[in-house]
């Protein structure tokens, strides 16, 4: 059916400028663009050597965003949407691998709650609408969305009653019944009209309550109102008593009883047969509503046309009609009854959009019904839903074409991505594509790493969600993005933190120099406990090994195990594991020690001291360092002190060298 | 579909191009005025120009963002023949500025002797390097030497197309050697294929740009062109934008499965995209690569989009209608601009079907023809 080749649908954007420098668009995250007027077109007649106009812009330039598919971010229908995903997550677990027997109650269950998730919205917008707080607009927006999400509902019911609920021998009637009950209210609505006014009446409205009740096949409603009418007038000839008792008689169908088909069958016509004697009787010929009714009861096809504006539609028509006609009707053979009740409402060229749907679906077209449905909802979260429950059912794989699960994977892909301009909804995202196999990993990716992460609580939360992926890529970056922004804001300690989650040894490598910098300008660390607590982490980059291992020299010095720390001191001197601009700085620390008692180092630690003071002396004076920023920047007097440090620590090691000679003479 | 907010750029001159940032929280916008913007989202859901500079001497052509592991970066280029990198900083000496930001000047790339028409950083894993095109043909890979300082770029390669270019777009599979497609708007058909495809790869134990490929099949002017996300998918998607839209897959060809490089392209073209025979300037992936979004010389904006049978199909058009917002309103109230937009965008997209029950009356946009 090519039915809804439609125009392409044009969205203007008043803008002054864009008539004479046309539009360009740029993505925002989501289904959210960006237009302004000026297309590039300038850059290619400059450079072809056009010439230059000058500017005749109106008015400022424009920035114009546009967005479509929100109506599920709107507060009641996240609601619908948190619901609906938890009972997609949990039908996921019921593969089409489990037995038939164990999987269709639960898949039953499943197709319930969402349409009990989707009244419940009906209701709460419909609540919203009532609101007297709320603008014209958006009470006509909510109006409109629970009559969408109504007959979203009325589609899906009569999906579940013909994919999902089927009962064994096809028998559907008694739930197309159901069907027409649960959706089509107006009887109730008369019915209790009728009787809450205060002057009950037999008028027009009280038989249409029940016609209506009959044809819905609800006897035992309209048996109830038709007593009010016995009870207020003589019923001198029994008439009435006589019609309630055909309607009570008449045999109903379960495919729950222990009856058999053919058995209800004898049964059903035998009363068709009592139905049709009291026309030919003309039992109810006083009255004439009676006689329509029994004319009903006895499936008289003339009268159905007859009453077809109070039917409504073809559909509500054809229940009716197999009702009185052929309540044993099969699923199958529903579609050819149904063409016959079209023709009553005028053809195939009067069907709307929503009789397409219900059409395809009694032709057990369920590729037709998404189709349909898709391109006529504002939406995609009906037929992203059904799809993914009708495939469950292995309907959508059974089709002749061999696309069902692509289908069912494009569609989910499609309603994710209506949610993620949403700030809050992305776990619900999440949730989706991890049930797409094709394609869900990839748009995951692509899209967890542009949360924007306005607190760590929440990049905590999208790193978990990443881990239990095992997206590393994405947690990497991530930790690198956080890590740079802590730098940014002067977190240097969070900053390091980040940096050794995301494993960037070069990012360490910074952080490192930034601390000892920090240590050689102010003489101290911050993050303390961080840097101590390093652990294996420090093994990322040298510079961070350093800086770790340099703590834990202040540390063992502090505790006043001085060998302890002296020994670690010159190891991270001869390992080369300083950098040369922090020699000095240790070169210092050594000092206090060779001014101790008890002596630290022995000759030949002295040598190798005195080994890396020659060394760093020689550093001083190379073109390298001369060259440097930190030798340019060096002011009159830090040089002074420089060369006086220098200077004591000759004398020092010198004065260390002599005690550790004498002392080891004597030892040995 | 709704306009949700228009509001005035700070610009005295058309906007050329604006960019997202990573996370569709910030925009930089530049424009013939010479200046560059920054705008951001605030937390009252409006958007503020944060910054504007100007330091170009010429109309500013593009500008975009470096990923956000190298921090807040834009690159701008010019017609005065320069690109320029900035970065922000997060003033901190001055207690009256703190929390409070400035772009600065990091690095000029001023090699080109001609205008420079597009600017592109890496993808992200690639780390931090950036190719310029420019007029005289000329595309240039330059990268930074140390990501925590961006006052150094060294020039890495330099490659003559022969052609004028246009426009560049980054390959940006992680899984495959780095690609870039340049595209040229020479408008002669004889001077050939307007796409050419450059791979960098080890050959003669050197690691450089070739030519892997010239699209011949494209020989009129190419305005501009943009990759899709790889997804996975073992061939490239590139679109086109010349006298319509092309959609072409590239297909790497390997001698066995063990070689990285690939050996040539296996060039596809699944969709071309007519736009009533108009130039195309810009075209504009989304952020999974399914929907495409071009600009034409008619005006349009139009959004294309592949069923699961890859079937392309526009599916909503976009149009500026020339009229002018009073200038007594700078910031035109917002709610009243919405409805007006949605009884507009009512009268036009109420779709042609009669039953009420699917009466799109909020304005909202309808589904898609599947």
């Amino acid at each position: 059916m090519a039915a809804y080749e439609r125009e392409i649908p044009l969205l203007v954007i008043p803008d002054a400028d864009a008539a004479t420098n046309c539009l360009s668009s740029v993505w925002g995250l989501g289904h959210k663009l960006l237009l302004h007027a000026g297309i590039g077109k300038r850059i290619y007649e400059h450079t072809q050597g056009k010439g230059y106009e000058a500017p005749i812009l109106q008015s400022p330039p424009r920035l114009h965003w546009v967005q479509w598919q929100t109506d599920m971010h709107k507060p009641i229908a996240r609601k619908l949407v948190t619901q609906s995903h938890d009972v997609f997550v949990a039908l996921q677990k019921h593969g089409p691998e489990s037995s038939d027997s164990v999987r269709k109650p639960q898949l039953v269950k499943y197709s319930r709650h969402y349409r009990a998730f989707m009244g419940e919205c009906v209701q709460d917008l419909r609540k919203a609408a009532a609101d007297p707080n709320v603008s014209r607009e958006e009470c006509e927006s909510y109006t409109a969305q629970s009559e969408l999400l109504q007959t979203m509902g009325l589609i899906w019911s009569l999906c579940e009653i013909l994919f999902v609920e089927t009962l064994p021998g096809g028998v559907v009637l008694q739930q197309l019944q159901d069907w027409l009950k649960l959706h089509f209210t107006e009887g109730d609505r008369l019915a209790r009209e009728v009787l809450q006014s205060e002057d009950f009446q037999f008028n027009e409205v009280y038989w249409k309550a029940i016609y209506i009740y009959v044809m819905q096949g609800r006897l035992a409603e309209a048996r109830h109102l038709l007593s009010t009418h016995a009870q207020q007038e003589q019923d001198t000839l029994n008439t009435f008593a006589r019609m309630d008792k055909l309607m009570r008689d008449m045999p109903v169908f379960s495919a729950l009883s222990r009856q058999s088909l053919a058995e209800f069958d004898l049964r059903w016509r035998h009363w068709q047969d009592q139905c049709a004697q009291c026309l030919e009787d003309s039992a109810f010929i006083s009255y004439h509503h009676l006689h329509t009714i029994c004319r009903i009861l006895s499936g008289d096809q003339s009268v159905f046309s007859e009453l077809s504006d109070m039917l409504g539609s073809w559909y509500q028509m054809l229940v009716t009609k197999l009702l009185y006609s052929n309540p044993t009707v099969r699923a199958l053979d529903l579609q050819y009854h149904a063409k016959a009740c079209i023709d009553e409402f005028g053809g195939s060229s009067r069907m709307s959009a929503l009789d397409n749907i219900l059409m395809a679906a009694f032709e057990f077209d369920v590729h037709q019904v998404i189709k349909a449905s898709s391109a006529t909802m504002s939406n995609w979260w009906f037929v992203a839903h059904l799809a993914d429950l009708l495939h469950h059912c292995g309907k959508l794989d059974s089709h002749q074409l061999n696309f069902g699960s692509n289908l069912r994977e494009f569609l989910l892909l499609e309603y994710a991505s209506t949610l993620m301009s949403h700030d809050s909804l992305w776990q619900v995202v999440a949730g989706y594509l991890d049930h797409c196999p094709q394609f869900g990993r990839h748009y995951l990716e692509l899209f967890i790493e542009r949360i924007p992460l306005q607190s760590e609580r929440k990049a905590m939360k999208v790193l978990r969600v990443c881990e239990e992926r095992e997206m590393t890529e994405q947690v990497r970056s991530i930790c690198k993005v956080l890590g740079m922004r802590s730098l940014q804001q002067g977190r240097l300690g969070s900053a390091l933190s980040w940096c050794i989650r995301s494993k960037d040894a070069a990012f360490a490598t910074v952080l490192s120099d930034r601390f000892l910098s920090e240590y050689s300008l102010g003489g101290g660390f911050s993050n303390l406990d961080l840097i101590d607590n390093l652990g294996a982490a420090m093994l990322l980059s040298d510079r961070l090994t350093f800086l770790g291992k340099y703590r834990e020299f202040h540390k063992l010095y502090e505790r006043g195990e001085f060998q302890e720390a002296a020994g670690l001191l010159l190891s991270l001197l001869t390992a080369k594991l300083a950098p040369k601009s922090f020699w000095l700085i240790l070169l210092t620390d050594v000092l206090p020690l060779l001014e101790l008692e008890e002596l630290i180092f022995r000759s030949q630690q002295t040598y190798e001291l005195l080994h890396c003071l020659n060394e760093l002396t020689q550093w001083y004076s190379s073109k390298d360092y001369l060259r440097s920023d930190a030798a340019k920047r060096k002011t009159k007097g830090q040089q002074e002190l420089e060369t006086e440090k220098l200077e004591l620590l000759k004398l020092g090691l010198a004065r260390n060298l002599a005690r550790a000679v004498q002392e080891e003479v004597i030892i040995s | 579909m709704f306009v949700a907010k228009s509001i005035a750029a700070q610009h005295k001159d058309l906007i050329h191009d604006v960019a997202y940032d990573f996370y569709g929280r910030r925009i930089a916008t530049c424009s013939t005025d010479q200046s560059v913007q920054v705008w951001d989202l605030g937390e009252d859901g409006e958007w503020h120009c944060t910054s504007a500079w100007k330091h170009h001497s010429g109309s500013v052509w593009r500008v975009t963002w470096a990923h956000p592991e190298f921090g807040q970066v834009l690159a701008s280029c010019s017609f005065d023949r320069t690109a320029v990198i900035w970065e922000e900083i997060v003033g901190e000496s001055n207690p009256n500025e703190k929390g409070q930001s400035h772009w600065i000047k990091r690095g000029a790339l001023v090699d080109s002797r001609t205008s420079v028409t597009d600017v592109k950083f890496s993808p992200r894993h690639l780390g931090l390097q950036l190719a310029t095109c420019s007029a005289d043909g000329v595309v240039r890979f330059y990268e930074a030497s140390d990501v925590t300082n961006l006052a150094t770029w060294s020039s890495q390669e330099e490659i003559q197309t022969k052609l004028n270019c246009s426009c560049l777009s980054w390959n940006p599979s992680r899984v495959h050697p780095p690609m870039i497609a340049v595209g040229s708007d020479d408008s002669s058909p004889s001077s050939g294929g307007k796409v050419q495809i450059y791979e960098y790869k080890e050959n003669e134990r050197k690691k450089k740009w070739h030519k892997t490929e010239t699209l011949m099949s494209i020989t009129e002017a190419v305005h501009d062109l943009a990759f899709a996300p790889n997804l996975g998918r073992s061939y490239h998607v590139i679109a086109v934008a010349t006298k319509d839209v092309r959609i072409l897959t590239l297909k790497p060809l390997r001698r066995d499965a063990t070689t990285m490089g690939s050996i040539g392209l296996d060039i596809k073209q699944p969709a071309q995209l007519d736009h009533n025979n108009q130039q195309v300037w810009r075209v504009s992936w989304n952020v999974t690569g399914t929907i495409l979004a071009s600009s034409s010389d008619d005006g349009h904006v139009r959004l294309w989009k592949a069923n699961y049978l890859d079937n392309w199909k526009c599916f909503q058009e976009l149009k500026g209608d020339g009229t002018a917002i009073p200038m007594s309103m700078p910031n035109f109230n917002r709610e009243q601009q919405q409805q007006q937009q949605q009884a507009a965008g009512n009268a036009r997209l109420n779709p042609a079907i009669q039953d009420s029950m699917f009466d799109g009356r909020s304005g909202r946009y309808h589904a898609w023809n599947l």
